[in-house]
């Protein structure tokens, strides 16, 4: 399969020109200086400035934050957990209702899980607001991690821990001390994946927020639902440009260290 | 002990916001609408006993579920919603097979660039993506700005608002989900099949029918169950590309529930998508494990 | 090995270190380990071999405590070990895969252990340098796993497990992973260090090669049972059974009718073939079928009548030449095919016999072992 035809490079070229190009219309648009936004009025950063001004839309950002920073965190966690019963625990009374309880949520209709949370929520009399999107998130996430975390845990050498064991560790400090450092790569893939769920969430987080917790997506979905604005133009700018920044710096560094395993290896004739 | 604690937590998280959740739903639609707070009867009240019970459960009925069959809008919008994601999922299959093609034939060097270019946007928000095509296919907008500059067109094309938009938001947010595992499985292949077809006899074209595609079956399977499952209950395509004769359920249940305040229809809704949703969710699990065992 | 002679297991006042006693392990239906009683002392090199799921595993698992026996006991220094989890066990194991921390450098994979110990710096510091100088790596102290050779990791290994000086060292197929070159500078070097640190091993291999170089004794294994336990010599020169002969080295099995006669038996194995004769110190009813295992190294191949007892005529079938030895399989009238060798002192060209010609075979009267089955 090394064959680079007009065909491929035709396939390619169009494929990837349809994913980016409407994001590249979006920034370039977002540096329009009027207020039409599908109209160009001459190069401006006045939108940038106009959000910036926006209490509304950094109250947003500021809860956003918050919600993806604890939900991402303790779904890190629960997930990990989860994964670990998935690949070790082998079996126990309801272990079938457990692995569907972490796949099915993958599968749900976004509007199912806020609905049946929102009804939770209120039949438990708890107040709507951050604490109630983030349980919503964590759980959704956990998800996530888990089948993340454990398809690392499926291919991990066991006897690595067995030989901790060996050396006198405790059960504990055998996770800790080496699983744990070994399948970190899994774990901080799965946190990031929770944050970037969480922060791109807006169904769920409609169903589960309070009043006083308006989150970035929702006062996203409420100004674009009236139209075009040239804020949430710049405001989409601003993010896409911190998600490419975060996930081009990831894997040059991923690709660096490879290289450098790779080179070591070579040294090390192996 | 420690296994015990292992197993609890993360157990009883998922039961306490999953399961009974689901429960509480699955309760709701078989209870009625009321004007009160909470907006449905009965509720369980647990002080009256035994009774509080048998009386509970006495009032529950289908009646949500009748309403969903008298009332074509619902009918209807399952139907379309499975239409739309079943024409959808082939439009998606269509636009990525070529591009995992080109990236399976690509040189080894541009592949970690290329993977990374097709992950990349799924990193960034669902919702964005969605509404950049609000102004290109608006009215005014840049699509139309184009063609009627190039002469194609002397009338705008209404685009935003209808089916097509919809089409258009799918396969546009969800082509990395059918990308990925078509791309897995063609890159997989062994080179030598193509050649081995070659030597005996094949055409170009006759290898890529004959060996290519069967061999990226599974990941098409894949793929398309990956962009169909998600997509049935999509709201926020339907809701900001299409327009009022769109309909999908994903949507319907938001309205019944945000907009009409209705409940026990609402969690109707949602009981009726799920029992949809369980078919092509058991497929594809069992052409996952089918896919696993060949695996070894 | 060492000029007094070292047979602790023919010294019934020996004290043994590990003790199985009427060991049994159960997975479900599957027994690994059928009721097995021995003992292995201390200062052994004791080689568990066998072909793959014959329960060798399962029985190094055990002593690791990896693995609990489903019935009977197993004693270190006379202490049930039951009881007693892995990780206060005085024993390390050497895994097959290494089992080397990747995110942590040589130095601190060899501390691990010592460092769960709570001992001193200084300390681990010293048993540390003192483990790299006996595997020959202070150069690598600082590098990680991946960035040395498939034999230095090796070496990383068997320090590791070396550094709490545990009274009884498991090593799990620890040549597995080397090449065959390396694989046998290695079985010197791990024989070497055996006899500096005077630690107990107890090796797991399915290589015979590798066993028989290594060990003071090898158990040979087969369906969860220790078939023989025994020095390499022994178990060569004197298997108790068709599966030992079979299994170590290469070996003609005749199978015929045994008759008393003298200090052993005739045997009688075919029409129109002559009766062998061999000496056995075993029992066998007059008639009783047995087996004659017979190496080919002990069969001379001869173009004349040779004057011996155990004399059979045939024609060569096949010819392996090995460089150094040639293997011929001589087919009798009977169909019966013998393995002969000879060291190749000639040249090839010189080679006194080729396909197709008739050849006679024969051996001295002690050179087979007769066995029962």
């Amino acid at each position: 399969m090394r064959r680079v035809t007009w065909f491929n490079a035709t396939s390619l070229t169009l494929g990837f020109a349809f994913l980016y190009l409407p994001m590249v219309i979006l920034i370039i648009y977002s540096f329009n200086a009027g207020k039409l936004v599908t109209v160009w009025a001459g190069f401006s950063t006045r939108w940038y400035g106009e959000l910036l001004q926006n209490q509304a839309f950094l109250d947003a950002a500021w809860v956003t934050v918050k919600v993806a920073v604890l939900s991402s965190s303790i779904a890190t966690v629960l997930g990990t957990m989860a994964a670990l019963v998935l690949v070790r625990s082998g079996r126990f009374a309801g272990r079938t209702l457990f692995s569907g309880m972490i796949y099915a949520p993958l599968v749900m209709p976004e509007v199912i899980t806020g609905l049946s949370l929102l009804l939770l929520f209120i039949g438990l009399n708890i107040d709507r607001g951050v604490l109630t999107i983030v349980l919503a998130h964590t759980t959704f996430s956990m998800c996530y991690v888990s089948v993340v975390v454990s398809s690392r845990l499926v291919s991990f050498d066991q006897s690595l821990e067995e030989a901790a064991l060996d050396l006198g560790c405790s059960q504990m400090q055998a996770f800790f001390l080496v699983t744990l450092p070994i399948i970190a790569p899994a774990v901080i893939s799965g946190w990031l994946l929770a944050f970037t769920l969480s922060l791109d969430d807006l169904v769920i987080a409609s169903f589960t927020a309070g009043p006083s917790s308006t989150t970035l997506p929702i006062k996203i979905w409420s100004s674009i639902r009236l139209g075009l604005s040239p804020e949430i133009n710049a405001l989409s700018t601003l993010m896409i440009s911190v998600v490419t920044v975060g996930v081009i710096s990831a894997s040059l560094i991923s690709k660096r260290s490879s290289l450098k395993r790779q080179a070591d290896e070579r040294a090390a004739g192996t | 002990m420690r296994r015990l604690i292992l197993i609890a937590v993360p157990y009883f998280w998922l039961l306490a916001l999953f399961l009974v959740p689901f429960l509480i739903v699955l309760k709701i639609s078989l209870s009625d609408t009321a004007l009160a707070i909470p907006p449905y009867t009965p509720t369980l009240d647990f002080s009256a006993g035994w009774e509080g019970i048998r009386a509970f459960f006495a009032e529950l009925d289908f009646e949500n579920f009748e309403f969903l069959t008298t009332d074509d809008l619902y009918w209807k919008a399952y139907l379309s919603s499975l239409k739309i994601a079943f024409v959808a999922t082939f439009l998606t299959l269509i636009v990525a097979y070529p591009i995992a093609y080109g990236m399976a034939s690509a040189p080894d060097h541009w592949r970690p660039t290329l993977m990374m270019l097709v992950i990349l946007p799924f990193w960034t928000s669902f919702l964005i993506r969605v509404y950049s095509w609000v102004g290109i296919l608006s009215n005014e907008g840049y699509l139309n700005q184009l063609l009627l500059s190039l002469g194609l067109i002397s009338e705008p094309l209404t685009i935003l608002n209808t089916n097509i938009a919809v089409y258009i938001g799918i396969v546009y947010t969800y082509l990395p989900f059918m990308i990925l595992p078509i791309y897995a499985a063609l890159e997989r292949m062994d080179a030598s099949l193509l050649e081995a077809a070659e030597d005996l006899g094949c055409s170009r074209l006759t290898a890529f029918w004959l060996v290519t595609f069967p061999l990226s079956k599974n990941g098409i399977i894949a793929g398309c169950f990956l962009v169909f499952i998600p997509t049935i209950g999509e709201f926020v395509i339907p809701s900001l590309l299409g327009g009022s004769k769109t309909l999908m359920i994903g949507k319907v249940l938001w309205e019944e529930f945000f907009n009409n305040r209705d409940w026990p229809v609402a969690s109707a809704v949602a009981v009726i998508l799920l029992l949809i949703l369980i078919i092509p969710i058991v497929l594809f699990q069992r052409n996952e494990q089918k896919q696993r065992e060949a695996e070894g | 090995m060492s000029q007094t002679v070292f047979e602790p297991w023919n010294d019934p006042q020996a004290k043994p270190l590990i003790q199985f006693k009427n060991v049994t392990k159960r997975f479900g239906e599957f027994v690994a380990i059928d009721n097995q009683t021995f003992d292995i002392y201390e200062r052994e090199f004791f080689a568990l071999l066998g072909p793959s799921g014959c329960g060798k595993t399962t029985m190094m698992r055990m002593l690791a405590g990896f693995e609990k026996p489903t019935e009977g006991t197993i004693l270190l220094a006379g202490q049930d070990m039951a009881p007693i989890p892995p990780n206060k066990r005085a024993v390390n194991m050497m895994f097959q895969s290494y089992a080397l921390f990747p995110h942590l450098s040589v130095w601190d994979n060899i501390a691990f252990g010592l460092k769960r110990d709570r001992k001193p710096k200084d300390e681990i510091a010293e048993r540390v340098a003192q483990m790299l100088k006996l595997v020959r790596l202070e150069k690598f102290a600082q590098r990680k796993p991946h960035q040395i050779s498939g034999g230095q990791r090796q070496r990383v290994a068997l320090a590791r497990s070396l550094a709490k000086a545990p009274k009884l060292l498991l090593l799990d197929e620890p040549l597995g992973a080397l090449d065959a070159k390396l694989r046998q500078d290695t079985q010197f070097e791990l024989v070497d260090i055996q006899e500096k640190t005077g630690t107990t091993f107890v090796i797991v291999t399915h290589d015979q090669e590798e066993a028989m170089t290594v060990a003071s004794r090898v158990a040979v294994m087969d369906d969860g049972k220790i078939m023989q336990a025994d020095t390499p010599a022994n178990i060569y020169e004197r298997p108790n059974s068709v599966y030992v002969a079979d299994f170590i080295g290469d070996v003609t099995i005749i199978e015929g009718r045994a008759t008393k006669n003298g200090n052993g038996y005739d045997i009688d194995f075919a029409e129109g073939q002559p009766t062998l004769h061999a000496e056995s110190g075993k029992d066998f009813q007059n008639g009783q079928t047995c087996h004659l295992a017979i190496r080919p190294e002990k069969v001379a191949i001869t173009a004349d009548k040779p004057d011996t007892r155990n004399a059979l005529k045939g024609t060569i079938l096949d010819i392996a030449y090995l460089g150094n030895l040639s293997t011929y399989h001589v087919k009798l009238e009977n169909d019966q095919i013998i393995k002969a060798q000879t060291a190749n002192t000639r040249r090839l060209s010189r080679r006194s016999f080729t396909w197709e010609d008739s050849v006679w075979l024969s051996w001295t009267d002690t050179a087979g072992v007769l066995l029962e089955g």
